[in-house]
């Protein structure tokens, strides 16, 4: 707070952003290792003279402060909200057909596999009718329609959760040179995961040989989905 | 006022069946029992469910069914008895503007599934009609 004076009791001259400005901490090294911290006990016995004064004496190491500020500071409150997870739409079950609205596949149909754990939705195209990979998206940017591809208990492996969507994580800072071009050529494209293209077709195979039992539900996912001259969201039915 | 001085063909009359077009009952047909003034007049259906009540005229449009031989200001049982009796509902069902509103209202309860297979249908049918028309002109 050396910085920022205090105008009044916790309100101080600058805000928390200029603090940060003019302390300058993210100009310095960033260092991932802690110094090791020495324990101090909180009193030592030290030796006292004198005959009545019972020779020891516990000692605090540090001295409390020899004044109180004449005003109490308040301090402030401690948030308690937490961010509740979020609900799945009540019109949103494991194979419900959902139109994608935004992104690089909008406009296509898709199938509603399973809520992960961070709220997103779960979906696949299937990725052989429209080319939508199992992938996750925000319930927000969804439209669900009423129809419902029976998967018939399946069950989406646990291991296809967050993480699994997650980039792998690369060292040390690199440049876009680096990222792109390796001893002067462009780099060779890496090949798609083996497990994910399996884990891919084995949800798939379960939509697909469902879909087929509905007539022109195959052709529907393969189409993709837009509005009309005088046809309107809110008045269509799904 | 007859019809023969006129050039018009329906008119608000006791006993002219009408089309109910906003409220509760929109899309149901009713009678005209008795006419309150220029803007409303006693509408009672006893036998599509609508309740005796005034209704502006606004809000109705006019069918060209009547019930010819209804007197003034008639009660709900004389007219269930006439619309049972000269079968009005069936008429009205029958006829293509009826039918018309309910292949409308069919398509507008369509869901997405059901509009894409909508779709289909025309396709072929268009394919088979072009390639009909294309054979019956070759030869």
């Amino acid at each position: 707070m050396a910085r920022s004076k205090e105008l009044v009791p916790s309100v101080g001259r600058l805000s928390r952003s200029q603090v940060f400005a003019r302390r300058g901490l993210f100009k310095g090294q960033k260092k991932s290792e802690n110094p090791a911290v020495t324990e101090v006990p909180a009193t030592i016995e030290k030796s006292v003279g004198g005959d009545k004064n019972g020779g020891k004496r516990l000692v605090p190491t540090s001295k409390a402060s020899r004044f109180y500020p004449a005003e109490d500071v308040r301090q402030p409150k401690k948030s308690r909200k937490s961010p509740k997870p979020t609900q799945l739409r009540s019109s949103i079950t494991p194979g419900t057909v959902l139109i994608l609205l935004a992104g690089r596949f909008r406009g296509k149909r898709v199938v509603f596999l399973k809520q992960l754990e961070s709220g997103l939705l779960l979906v696949t195209g299937p990725f052989k009718l429209n080319g939508v990979p199992l992938r996750r998206v925000n319930q927000a940017y969804v439209i669900a329609t009423t129809t419902n591809i029976d998967l018939g208990g399946f069950k989406v492996d646990d291991n296809i959760n967050d993480a699994y969507f997650a980039k792998a994580a690369t060292k040390g800072p690199r440049t876009a040179e680096q990222e792109f071009f390796e001893g002067g050529a462009p780099k060779a494209k890496e090949p798609f995961p083996e497990s994910k293209s399996a884990d891919q077709k084995a949800i798939d195979k379960v939509i697909l040989d469902s879909a087929k039992k509905t007539v022109n539900l195959a052709k529907y996912l393969k189409a993709s989905w837009g509005l009309s001259k005088g046809q309107f969201p809110h008045q269509l039915v799904f | 006022m007859s019809s023969a001085d006129s050039t018009f063909k329906r008119f608000v009359e006791v006993g002219r069946v009408v089309l109910l077009k906003s409220g509760p009952f929109s899309g149901k047909i009713a009678v005209i029992a008795e006419i309150i003034d220029h803007n409303r007049a006693i509408i009672d259906g006893p036998t599509t469910g609508v309740t005796r009540q005034s209704f502006p005229y606004k809000h109705l449009t006019l069918t060209p069914l009547t019930l010819t031989k209804l007197p003034r200001g008639a009660g709900s049982g004389v007219i269930k008895k006439q619309l049972e009796q000269e079968a009005v509902v069936e008429k009205w069902d029958k006829s293509s503007w009826a039918q018309k509103r309910v292949a409308m209202e069919k398509r507008r309860s369509l869901n997405d599934l059901g509009r894409f297979s909508v779709m289909l249908a025309k396709k072929a049918r268009r394919d088979s009609i072009r390639k009909s028309v294309r054979k019956a002109r070759s030869t």
